[in-house]
């Protein structure tokens, strides 16, 4: 029998509000508006294009004409009725399929600019905007998707994320900002991107008051750092006032004149960490003696936390099985790979597996019926490895969960594990990428589950993300092996080839990968296999692959193996990464997707705008 | 169209049963469930369903008759539909409805011929058999046979476009050529000049066309002004061209053709086609 809302009796105040209003009407109107007035000529290119960027809409690849639409997902938390929202106007104005990307937004490719509008209409009825998602701008504020379910948080961050998120858009302080700015919550130490962010937070209590750990100026890009923290403790009721205080910096001393180094991570950097911080406490002194009441009715912390996410406390997140193979029953390898206990006794998080965050409309319809059939705070999250977690779900429920899935090919498993590989959308669509990231970050995917890698508990901790230019969007620098996309001559012929990096990881204790060596786009899967080969042979006992990397980049392996640091692995790889000669195997030195000659196109990037 | 509402209702059903009507309005391109139901009551109408015979023959609206858009593919000559018609007892005067189980495309494609042969009191049910079925509307197995009748031919050539009308059209001011294909169809290849309407912007989930006011607003969007002359193509034979035909009928353009023949056509003739290969965006899709 189908299970009704029964198990949930008080469901309905558990559920978040259908229509959280981050959409405003007159917007859409405004926009199609300007669309006119500039097809006439009467708005300046510039300008009409750091409009567009303020309201979301971003440039496709060579073609002006076209945008991609990228969709704020505040926390990452969103209802079915936004997701089948979604779906249609993905059908009507979009290519029919959507796509996760790693900051939590879901962007709609290739909408023709006159329909821009019609998509901003459609998403205000369902709540949600496109407003700064682009452009120089508060982006779109990242909460962990375990939070409020992880064992190790010590409260959840979530209504604190949407409530920065609500206080910063729209916000007169934060429309003109030198450069984009990023802010992540984390729901513990470990899970979040707390370090590669402008700010950072991760939630920690003291004395029983509630407060956040604060890291500044992180960020990845061409050049990343990892950011600093600002003091051991801020209490909530200093939150609003710090942010306030970093943007205002940044706004101000921020470097309007070179694009290229313009993020405040390289302020921060420029001038020495000791003189910014000093900086923040003199600004948060400042903003806080002149709080308007105008800041302290915008900044309202939802304190109707859903209840069911105050349950009681259990244990860490641990796998739902024991040991599987790549005979496994197909079920089996699911539960063992996307599906984990939460700290709410009785209830899991069901992870859905993406192919480097697409999904087709009527997959986001079935993923939103899966979601009102079983997730007992009725709505889901997008996470930053590009797929989507379900939670609340109980074990009663997991096999029609899983079989409704699987009908419309949403049950591959390898969702928590490195066969769920991270990739942005390269040249499928942006002006920047030199190489289909998108496309290889999916054949790595099935490659992967093919040879059952996703049953592989040592290789589980580990993770591939992969950038189609140095720029980051695919987050490399915090893969244990990351990629990103350039072109090399070899033998001749301009080939698409990837940087290789060893040893990134995010959380707390994030650190940037270091580069390795450069590999032919159409040699990464081998050189992934032959990588995991070399590690199963030369590992001592019970090291994981990432544990692996982690010493081979410090050069302290020691034991047994041949294999001692980077310039040892890179020598036993120059034959994987060897190539044909261009004459012999002509499709070895083209990209994936690509049946001509490689070569590297790229246009005026608009991060910043 | 789906507001069923009393006046709409009448006046709707005016419209249909008036004699040597035009089309010139919504109310003359769509008929909602509730008027048709009215008018198989009545015995006023023909009801053509245009699925494939097996389907008809399992079920299909009360009184309707057959004619697969196969079939009328297949007889291409005006001689042959008005035949057809004819064989269907419908004659100059017979409203008929027209519908599919394929979101409207390939009632809009039939419906256009009849219309192409001067039966011009032809509409499209706003519902798709599907969804006429799901709100449990009368339907019936009987194979329906009504006595032939007799039909004028009077060819409309002003709703057709032939390949070089196309080819002029790019030089022309206020003709404008509408690709109803999807996104990535038209991105990787169009006829040069071509504007993308997408047929999956032209109707929604409950109603194979939108309400006119949306249609009208995608117009402006796009610049198309009701008195621009608008060509519509698509991939092969004008299904999704036909159903972009109605839907800009709807939003209020008088002067509109069907290049029937469409992109396979102008592609194997060797005429110019604009090109996009500088982005993989096939791989985008998750199928």
């Amino acid at each position: 029998m189908k299970r009704e809302v029964l198990n949930y009796p008080d469901k309905k105040h558990l559920s978040p509000k259908s229509n959280p209003r981050w959409g405003k009407e007159e917007e859409t109107e405004i926009f199609g508006q300007n669309v006119k007035l500039f097809r006439k000529g009467k708005i300046s290119e510039d300008d009409f294009r750091r409009f567009r960027l303020q309201h979301g809409a971003y440039g496709s690849r060579l073609q002006q004409n076209y945008s991609m639409v990228r969709i704020k997902i505040p926390s990452g938390e969103i209802t079915p009725e936004q997701l089948e929202k979604i779906a249609a106007l993905s059908e009507a104005f979009s290519i029919g399929s959507a796509h996760v990307s790693t900051r939590q937004n879901i962007q709609l490719h290739w909408v023709q600019l006159e329909d821009v509008s019609e998509v901003m209409r459609g998403l205000v009825d369902v709540g949600l905007t496109t407003r700064e998602a682009c452009g120089n701008t508060i982006r779109n504020v990242m909460c962990s998707h375990f939070a409020g379910v992880c064992p190790d948080e010590q409260f959840d961050s979530t209504p604190y994320a949407k409530a920065i998120a609500r206080f910063f858009l729209r916000n007169p302080v934060c429309q003109n900002l030198p450069r984009k700015f990023k802010i992540n919550f984390n729901c513990c130490a470990q899970h979040g991107l707390v370090r590669i962010a402008d700010i950072g937070l991760i939630p920690v209590k003291k004395d029983g008051i509630n407060g956040f750990k604060i890291y500044l100026g992180g960020g990845l890009g061409a050049a990343s750092f990892i950011g600093h923290q600002l003091e051991e403790f801020t209490s909530e009721d200093r939150l609003v006032s710090t942010c306030m205080a970093v943007v205002r910096l940044f706004d101000r001393l921020g470097n309007r004149e070179n694009m290229a180094r313009n993020r405040m991570r390289y302020l921060v950097n420029e001038m020495g960490w000791e003189k910014f911080q000093r900086m923040v406490f003199k600004e948060r002194s400042s903003v806080e003696m002149t709080i308007s009441l105008d800041t302290l009715i915008r900044y309202k912390v939802d304190s109707e936390n859903p209840s069911i996410r105050q349950l009681s406390n259990g244990k860490k997140l641990p796998l739902i099985n024991e040991k599987v193979d790549i005979n496994s029953d197909p079920y089996k390898r699911w539960l063992h790979s996307n599906v984990v206990s939460q700290k709410q006794n009785g209830y899991f998080v069901v992870f859905i597996t993406l192919g480097a965050g697409d999904i087709t409309s009527n997959q986001l319809r079935s993923l939103a019926k899966t979601i009102r059939d079983y997730s007992g705070e009725g709505c889901a999250r997008n996470t930053p490895n590009q797929n989507f977690a379900v939670r609340f779900v109980k074990s009663n429920d997991l096999p029609e969960f899983y079989n409704g899935l699987a009908k419309v090919g949403l049950a591959n498993p390898g969702a928590l594990t490195m066969t769920s590989t991270v990739g942005c959308s390269g040249t499928t669509s942006c002006n920047l990428a030199i190489t289909n990231s998108h496309r290889l970050a999916k054949e790595i995917q099935s490659k992967f589950i093919e040879l059952g890698l996703d049953t592989e508990d040592d290789l589980r901790d580990s993770s591939i993300k992969i950038s189609g230019c140095p720029n980051s969007c695919g987050q490399h620098e915090i893969a244990t092996i990351g990629f990103y996309g350039g072109a090399s001559r070899i033998d001749g012929t301009m080939t698409p080839t990837y940087t290789m990096l060893f040893g990134g990881r995010d959380g707390e204790e994030g650190m940037l990968g270091r580069s390795v060596m450069r590999v032919p786009a159409k040699r990464v899967i081998a050189t992934l296999i032959k990588i995991i080969e070399i590690y199963k042979q030369e590992r001592s006992s019970n090291e994981s692959l990432a544990m692996w990397i982690g010493k081979l980049i410090n050069g302290v392996v020691n034991g047994k193996g041949q294999i001692k640091n980077l310039d040892d692995i890179k020598t036993a790889l120059v034959q994987t990464i060897s190539l044909p000669s261009p004459n012999d195997d002509p499709e070895s030195y083209m990209d994936y997707g690509n049946d001509i000659k490689f070569s590297a196109k790229t246009a005026r990037g608009e991060c910043a705008a | 169209m789906c507001g069923l509402k009393y006046t709409v209702k009448e006046k709707k059903t005016k419209n249909i049963l008036s004699r040597n009507h035009t089309l010139s309005n919504s109310q003359d391109i769509i008929t909602s469930a509730d008027i048709l139901r009215t008018l198989i009551r009545r015995n006023s109408v023909r009801v053509v369903d245009v699925r494939k015979e097996d389907e008809y023959k399992k079920e299909h609206i009360k009184t309707a008759v057959s004619i697969p858009l196969a079939t009328v593919l297949e007889n291409d000559s005006s001689e042959r539909i008005v035949q057809l018609l004819e064989q269907s007892g419908i004659s100059d005067k017979t409203p008929v409805v027209v519908y599919d189980d394929t979101f409207g495309a390939l009632a809009a494609r039939v419906a256009w011929t009849f219309q192409y042969v001067g039966h011009s009191n032809t509409s499209l049910l706003e519902l798709t058999f599907a969804k006429w079925k799901s709100y449990g509307f009368e339907t019936e197995k009987k194979i329906n046979v009504f006595p032939p009748a007799k039909h004028s031919l009077k060819e409309n050539k002003e709703i057709y476009a032939t390949y070089d009308e196309v080819e002029r059209a790019k030089s022309e001011q206020n003709k404008i050529l509408v690709d109803s294909r999807e996104r990535l169809n038209f991105l990787s290849e169009h006829i040069p000049g071509a504007t993308n309407l997408p047929y999956t912007m032209l109707g929604t989930a409950d109603s194979i066309l939108r309400e006119p006011q949306e249609i009208k607003r995608f117009m402006e969007n796009r610049g198309i002004s009701i008195d621009d002359e608008v060509i519509t193509y698509c991939g092969s034979v004008g299904t999704l061209s036909g159903l972009a035909y109605y839907a800009l009928r709807m939003g209020g353009v008088k002067k509109i053709r069907l290049y029937s023949k469409s992109f396979k056509e102008w592609k194997k003739l060797g005429k110019p086609i604009e090109e996009f290969k500088d982005a993989n965006f096939w791989d985008l899709s998750a199928e």
